[in-house]
């Protein structure tokens, strides 16, 4: 008796989501079937690759990371470099700086590094934020205005500002909004719901449902993924099929498997290898579990993981 | 495919004479469907029937035993497709390859190698627990049984990788005692194959260029009788060894077919071959797509910290929290005068807050007590974690013996317990620290300066 695979295509898909303008525009989302099943039904949109920079530049990156950036003197240098980097789908700029508890660098000087950016580069453009709801209530609002007419992701809506990020972002200029919830699929689904109540399109939706290292906690982020992407494909719940996009450099590059130097710890051997196989097996784990882009930070990480990807499509 | 009650009594002797306890052979029928009930308690059913049961009321997934003694592994016997469902039962073992074709430098350095990859995390040894010997026919027999030979010297569970009849049966000569897999049947040879892995006792990797293929060769394996297999998800590409490692488990538990219902070996070292990085990928991909070996060209510290956590998170109980052992840990080089932190022993929680205490540089001894492995408030609110539990366990485990600092920072989360523990930990200045273990950075700099 030949093997005869059952199909496990589903009737509902996750919503497709398109990113960016011209050119380099990136689409992603709008499969009917789990992580890479393409042999259930085809898989239109490979799921996306992007890479990480912050408004300090070179200041704060680890070691391994600056090597790959000799020469760069601004952000904006770092930017275009990035860009041209082997696997790179979208430019991620995280706005560290603008937490109050941290540098707390102004909005305005913020804003304008981003336009900066943006005018240097054709990429798709993920804007994150600085991780204090008050500050990128305002931070990410301004940024929704500076960007106008390039279709970026501000990333992220919480449930705490979501009415200022969701209204600038979503309803006043027309940009993608990146809707953060702490690994709960129940919490993923209110935030949605709370966006579009405001009046955001839910088609301009992409969700961070939370992540982790792996190995630390990584259970819980699994668990939520696959139960979103098993309501949102096997029950058609049309408040979780916004593609997910998850930050894993953020993640793993504060883990001390990633950062330890070799004279801390000489037994676990050289310090950048460890950090580009924790941000690849993480990335890897990330999207077996149905995330539609990651953004990571080492530019081997990228390269392998894109190149995973396309093995996989 | 789960049998109904009805169609066991059919089965059944029909005599209701309740010696199997039950008061009919209806009642006992009902309790063997619904697994209350074990079909061997009644003397009466025929070698027949009973047979027939038992090969329909098996679970869908096989477990297969392989090695010996201590060494003992269990692969496969899978009851779900994701892990909210229920636990998953056998955790995703990892594999080093070594090949008769390398030279005696590179054996030389790999087996050195195997070895150090080892350490402990929340409990659970971390280490290499196979090892794949792939026959090189270039080689020559000669080499590849020498090879096997020192391969048994690692204490690990061996995969036999050859092809050639012939071969393999002298490797599984050498080492069938140690209950290694013989990794190499395909349509071309497997009869042959099978004869070897059936004599010996051993485990048999099956394999073909595609799903299909793979396919009618266990059918044909089992036609043999041989149910003794794992399937090794093929190298042709990534893509179709993704697809058969998903198509096995899918099939076996979604739609009851037995034929798949086997675990399954991921050949990392040679579908990535040289990119040690994408085998790390891959590793990390099959570990949560349904891989129950995975072999790699080498493991380092790089690949296997974040692996093996992976997979420790993957195959935890869903509704069981991991504990780390209560103690006091000193952290940033810390000692007895170095000030002290306590939080509870939810494994999650000790990572994170760990971690930020190391990311402060500032010595401190993190003091963990044991509260049930919840979370901070959970503990709480559960009666876990107390001014009384801290108490007890600064009593039990003689804290103030080990420790001459007398500053304890609490979680900002339970900063209500502040009175209470003043009251029973006299002498302690009890200190209330940020409710968020982000903040922990921050507030210890802000406490030095």
């Amino acid at each position: 008796m030949p093997f005869n695979a059952k199909s496990g295509k589903f009737n509902a898909s996750i919503n497709v989501v398109e990113i960016g303008t011209g050119d380099k525009k990136i689409k992603i989302g709008g499969e009917n079937v789990l992580p890479f099943y393409t042999f259930d039904a085809p898989v239109e949109n490979a799921p996306k690759v992007g890479i990480e920079i912050t408004d300090f530049g070179l200041e704060h990156e680890p070691d391994c990371v600056k090597k790959y950036y000799e020469g760069c003197a601004t952000v904006v240098d770092m930017a275009k470099k990035a860009a041209e980097m082997e696997g790179v789908d979208f430019l991620s700029i995280r706005l560290e700086g603008g937490d109050p508890n941290g540098a707390n660098k102004s909005t305005e000087e913020l804003v304008q590094l981003v336009k900066e950016v943006a005018e240097a580069v054709d990429l798709p453009l993920v804007v994150c934020g600085s991780k204090n709801v008050e500050k990128d209530a305002e931070l990410l609002a301004k940024a929704a205005e500076a960007l106008d007419g390039k279709n970026a992701v501000l990333l992220s809506a919480r449930e705490e500002n979501y009415k200022a990020v969701g209204a600038a972002a979503g309803l006043a200029y027309k940009q993608l909004v990146g809707a953060e919830s702490a690994v709960d699929i129940n919490l993923a689904k209110q935030l949605n719901v709370l966006l579009t109540q405001l009046g955001v399109d839910g088609k301009s939706i992409v969700m961070n449902v939370g992540s982790a290292a792996a190995g630390y906690g990584f259970e819980y982020v699994v668990s939520t993924m696959d139960r979103i992407k098993a309501a949102a494909l096997g029950q058609g719940d049309t408040t979780l099929q916004m593609p997910i996009i998850t930050p894993v450099a953020s993640e793993v590059w504060g883990v001390k498997e990633a950062i330890a130097s070799e004279a801390d710890m000489p037994e676990w051997g050289d310090q950048e290898e460890r950090g580009i196989d924790m941000e690849v097996e993480t990335a890897a784990a990330v999207l077996a579990s149905g995330s539609n882009a990651v953004i990571l930070k080492h530019p081997v990480s990228v390269a392998t993981v894109s190149k995973m990807i396309k093995a996989l499509m | 495919m789960a049998l109904k009650g009805l169609d066991i009594f059919k089965l059944s002797p029909k005599k209701n004479c309740k010696e199997c306890g039950s008061p009919t052979c209806m009642a006992f029928s009902m309790k063997v469907a619904q697994g209350a009930a074990d079909i061997s308690a009644c003397p009466y059913f025929s070698e027949e029937a009973k047979a027939t049961l038992m090969e329909a009321t098996a679970p869908p997934m096989k477990t297969i035993k392989v090695g010996a003694g201590e060494k003992e592994i269990a692969l496969g016997g899978e009851t779900v497709l994701f892990r909210h469902e229920k636990t998953f039962v056998s955790k995703t073992r990892y594999a080093v390859a070594l090949c008769s074709g390398m030279d005696d430098a590179e054996i030389e350095a790999k087996l050195a190698n195997i070895s150090k990859v080892d350490y402990d995390r929340i409990g659970e040894r971390m280490y290499v627990e196979m090892v794949y010997v792939n026959y090189d026919p270039a080689a020559g027999a000669d080499k590849y049984l020498d090879l096997v030979k020192k391969a048994a010297g690692l204490n690990r569970v061996l995969v036999l990788g050859c092809q050639d009849a012939e071969v393999a049966k002298a490797a599984v000569e050498l080492v069938k005692a140690d209950k290694p897999i013989l990794n190499g049947a395909d349509a071309s040879n497997y009869e042959a194959m099978s004869a070897v892995a059936t004599e010996a006792g051993v485990v048999l990797g099956v394999t073909g260029a595609n799903m299909e293929e793979t396919y009618e060769t266990i059918k044909k394996l089992e036609a043999l009788g041989n149910k003794n297999l794992i399937v090794d998800v093929g190298v042709t590409s990534i893509k179709e060894a993704y697809k058969t490692a998903v198509l096995l488990r899918r099939t076996a538990i979604k739609d009851g077919d037995r034929s798949c219902g086997y675990p399954s070996l991921v050949q990392a070292n040679v579908l990535a071959k040289g990119d040690l990085h994408m085998q790390a990928a891959l590793a990390s991909l099959f570990t949560m797509k349904y891989g129950s070996v995975i072999v790699m060209e080498e493991m380092n510290y790089a690949q296997a910290l974040p692996l093996y956590g992976l997979r420790q998170n993957v195959f935890t109980d869903p509704q069981k929290p991991m504990k780390v052992e209560p103690g006091i840990y000193a952290i940033n080089g810390a000692d007895e005068n170095s000030i002290c932190l306590t939080t509870v022993d939810f494994a999650l929680t000790y990572f994170v807050v760990s971690g930020e205490l190391e990311r402060s540089g500032v010595p401190c001894n993190l003091i963990i007590s044991d509260a049930g492995g919840l979370s901070v408030l959970t503990a709480w609110a559960a009666g876990k974690l107390s001014a009384n539990t801290i108490a007890k366990y600064f009593a039990e485990a003689d804290i103030e013996g080990k420790v001459k600092n007398r500053t304890l920072v609490i979680p900002g989360k339970v900063a209500v317990l502040k009175g209470e523990i003043e009251a029973k930990l006299p002498g302690w200045n009890i200190v209330v620290g940020p409710t968020e273990a982000v903040q922990l950075v921050k507030f210890l700099k802000d406490m030095q300066g």
